[in-house]
């Protein structure tokens, strides 16, 4: 990560993927959305537990997407705002009786509000120093929320237990099933309100800030505007991630949300392909999966088996699983043409 | 007015380890562009090859010189192995990567040496400096250590051919091909020189920290954040840097109120980072003009 | 006297898109060449491809070796040196810093030092300012200390990729002056890629003309400079 540029020869930090290749197309988005939706029935309660993770990581590497991939701002301190979204939820269920899907709004709007502050000193920092700036906010996370001040709210050292919602409506189906199909119901949503949010006139703004910041800023673009926003953004959607996440697992605490969340965040976009956002599920799926591999492999060098099947998949597929899909893409034109 | 000037000194001697992490970033970063997460955890593994050359009866001095130079071939090693095959892929890749080594280290070192604290000699001995309450003769040795380090690289990258080299193969490495020097090489060269001095670290941070595997964590942070503070281009920056860091974090949590150990890091880090607001090349950095 | 460098059937690609097809042409020891061509003609890429820093295939021969598959450094030390668009100035190191990196292959020690102070004799100004860093230097200081960096080298052959962009007429004179004497008292070939067709034909003894990636026209300077064609599209009269 240099952070000091010398001329604009030199390859820019983040790559810059062309907006139409962002998404997937249509056929395999609906090849995508079946399984989603038929997989989980006929599966047990626990894995279609790991399965709604699964979205809800997805959602988090989703939003670090927008901001890495799309206003190439570089981030490690996601953890903090999915923090944040957890502990809003946990608060407003546990403290006020809110319902649980009304919490999601109210997380994602002030983690909305809490990037877009923190977007700001952020606008004088790139690469290395807003990395260093980030890190600090998901040191910190953990540290605040452990503050005896907050203690009555927060629950401290031992956080809060969250109730899991029962389906509405007396429906015939187990918690954890009903807490998928929400989650996908608000992963698709928000899904489709950021591949249109790409292809909108912020959208080229962030693309045009990536790709050279002082070129877009001479063109017009309110660089300062679309940074923060683009935060902002990000934030939100982590935060409805961290509300999620909090019902899923039942309770929020300050250990659980580490720059060990963050780091992993990080891996599962690079793993997915930076920038490339469908694959923010199998970045999703490579941190959630594979420490519980490299575990089954070696207890004592769990640590060490990761690294070596990290190294591999950025060995075979530097650029992510967007790779795989352009490779997958190259050859099934080739089937269809011969 | 007391407290504050044994608080700073107090600083100014933590702050020695950190400039001496911080040097080894930056030569790093002078060698290759980027910076290596990993690079305290090499630097930790290193300490305990020495530790254990010592358990083996190899006297302190001879196990320095045999670590330094196995951790030099090491870090040439890890380069031509893990991150050549990388060099032309994209700079978040070689993030991952850096990460992927950290994980690797950590947890070989954890099962080889287990996660128990042990006792690190030093050379200086651990007496009160000259009397003083506040530093002692190891602390005063790291800092004279550090010192000399810094004279040395410095002599190296301004009087010497591969010195010179290896900052034109930094700095335009398709100009410096150009001009007949193998830039992969100089790259290569510059981890082994980094991986070096990271061992230099960690052998006079472990008397104070003892050793274990997480030992180097927050260390490394302190010293990317110095090196950062300092300017990644000058090496002075970061020793500067360390010891600047060192003051910042111990009278933060002296002064201000409800930090206790945990929010030290992330209030040093506000701190630099203010500072880099003001002014974004570093305290001693080039400020270099970007053309579009 | 056999050719110094023998280009045959050079293809380049940049990724997808080729950008020679099929060049051919020969430099002669101790030759000015010219090599003129509008933009995008291909001229950059044919002085790329000899130092391999652009994906291509055929055949480069320097002296009767094969330059292909060599590194660019190790192409380099053959004795080839380069002058790229933009000079390359290493911006961050004083004057006398970029000299000696010219050098930095050579293992005599002395000669070193002598050369660098036969630079200052061709280029008093870089003498004026070797202690300044080369990044504060004008755009015509620069080329001449570009230049000068190149010539550290001692090489056989010398590539450059339009010296004269961005330069007053007066410097461009005073430089192509320096590269004619070089060619005749230190014996260097030179090729050099230019846009400006005027002053180049006048300095070089022989001229080729690219066109979309293949040679269209060769032949000495003068015969190109007095070819109608080349007057109209290239002279502007």
């Amino acid at each position: 990560m240099s952070a000091i540029e010398e001329t604009a020869n030199e390859a820019p930090a983040v790559e810059a993927v062309p907006k139409r290749a962002m998404t997937l197309g249509t056929g395999a988005s609906l090849v995508m959305l079946a399984l989603l939706i038929i997989g989980p029935m006929f599966v047990k309660n626990f894995i279609v537990f790991q399965l709604t993770m699964l979205l809800i990581y997805a959602l988090a590497v989703l939003a670090l997407n927008i901001l890495t991939g799309g206003s190439g701002q570089f981030s490690l301190g996601q953890s903090a705002f999915y923090a944040v979204g957890a502990y809003t939820s946990a608060i407003l269920m546990e403290h006020m009786g809110v319902n649980y899907a009304l919490t999601l709004p109210v997380a994602g709007l002030i983690c909305f509000g809490f990037g877009f502050l923190f977007g700001q000193p952020a606008l004088r920092l790139s690469g290395i120093y807003l990395a260093l700036a980030t890190f600090a906010l998901a040191v910190a996370m953990p540290q605040l929320l452990k503050l005896g001040v907050f203690e009555h709210w927060t629950g401290g050292v031992q956080g809060l237990v969250v109730t899991k919602p029962d389906a509405p409506f007396g429906l015939p189906i187990s918690q954890d099933r009903w807490l998928y199909y929400f989650t996908l119901a608000v992963a698709i949503g928000i899904y489709i309100a950021s591949v249109n949010l790409l292809k909108s006139r912020s959208g080229r703004a962030f693309m045009a800030i990536r790709d050279n910041e002082i070129a877009a800023s001479a063109m017009g673009v309110d660089v300062a505007l679309y940074k923060t926003l683009a935060f902002g953004v990000s934030a939100g959607i982590t935060g409805v991630a961290g509300g999620l996440g909090a019902i899923a697992v039942q309770f929020v605490a300050p250990d659980g949300y580490t720059i060990t969340l963050a780091i992993s965040l990080f891996l599962g976009m690079v793993v997915g392909g930076v920038g490339w956002l469908p694959g923010s599920i199998v970045g999703s799926a490579f941190i959630i999966f594979v420490p519980n591999i490299a575990e089954g492999i070696s207890k004592g060098l769990s640590g060490a088996v990761f690294g070596v099947l990290l190294f591999l998949v950025i060995f075979l597929v530097p650029h992510g699983a967007r790779q795989v899909a352009i490779v997958a893409q190259h050859m099934l034109g080739k089937f269809r043409k011969g | 007015m007391e407290l504050f000037i044994n608080q700073v000194l107090a600083g100014v001697a933590t702050g020695a380890i950190y400039a001496c992490m911080a040097l080894a970033v930056v030569m790093i970063y002078q060698a290759i562009d980027h910076l290596n997460f990993a690079q305290g955890e090499m630097a930790m593994f290193s300490t305990f090859v020495a530790w254990q050359l010592m358990q083996w009866g190899v006297p302190y001095w001879w196990a320095f010189l045999l670590t330094l130079a196995f951790s030099f071939a090491g870090g040439i090693a890890i380069e031509r192995a893990l991150f050549k095959p990388l060099a032309k892929a994209p700079v978040l890749t070689n993030v991952a990567g850096f990460i992927a080594l950290f994980a690797i280290v950590n947890s070989v070192a954890g099962l080889t040496w287990d996660f128990t604290i042990k006792q690190f000699p030093t050379p200086f001995g651990s007496s009160p400096f000259l009397g003083s309450q506040l530093i002692s003769t190891h602390q005063a040795g790291m800092i004279g250590v550090t010192v000399g380090l810094l004279i040395l690289l410095y002599l190296f990258f301004q009087f010497t051919r591969i010195g010179l080299a290896m900052r034109a193969a930094a700095s335009l490495p398709e100009s410096a091909r150009l001009v007949g020097i193998n830039t992969s090489w100089m790259i290569a060269l510059g981890w082994g020189m980094a991986s070096a001095i990271g061992a230099i670290a960690g052998i006079l941070i472990a008397p104070v920290v003892f050793l274990e595997p997480n030992m180097m964590g927050g260390v490394l942070i302190y010293g990317f954040a110095a090196a950062v503070l300092g300017g990644l281009t000058s090496p002075l920056g970061a020793v500067v840097g360390g010891f600047l860091v060192g003051v910042f974090e111990n009278l933060a949590g002296t002064y201000i109120p409800g930090v206790g150990n945990e929010l030290k890091l992330p209030i040093a880090l506000a701190l630099i980072i203010t500072v880099l607001v003001l002014k974004p090349a570093g305290l001693f950095g080039r400020p270099i003009v970007k053309r579009v | 006297m056999t050719a110094m460098l023998n280009i045959k059937d050079l293809r380049a690609y940049y990724g997808q898109v080729q950008a020679l097809h099929g060049l051919e042409f020969g430099l002669k020891e101790g030759s000015l060449t010219t090599l003129l061509g509008a933009n995008g003609a291909g001229k950059t890429t044919t002085l790329r491809a000899i130092c391999n820093m652009v994906r291509s295939t055929g055949s480069i021969e320097f002296d009767g070796a094969s330059l292909t598959g060599r590194s660019t450094e190790n192409i380099v030390r053959l004795g080839i040196a380069h002058v790229p668009q933009g000079r390359g100035t290493f911006t961050t190191m004083t004057v006398e810093e970029n000299l000696q990196l010219g050098a930095i292959t050579r293992k005599d020690r002395a000669g070193v030092t002598s050369d660098i102070e036969r630079m200052y004799d061709h280029f008093p100004v870089l003498k004026e300012r070797h202690t300044q860093q080369a990044g504060t230097l004008s755009g015509g200081e620069q080329q001449m200390l570009a230049v000068a960096r190149a010539l550290m080298l001692r090489p056989r052959l010398m590539l450059l990729d339009e010296p004269s962009f961005g330069l007053a007429p007066l410097i461009v004179r005073d430089l192509f002056k320096i590269l004619g004497k070089i060619n005749r008292e230190d014996k260097v070939t030179i090729l050099v890629v230019e846009q400006n067709a005027q002053l180049a034909l006048e300095l070089a003894d022989r001229a080729y003309v690219i066109e979309t990636g293949r040679i269209v026209m060769s032949g000495s300077a003068d015969e190109i400079a007095n070819n109608e064609d080349v007057r109209k599209s290239y002279l502007g009269y």
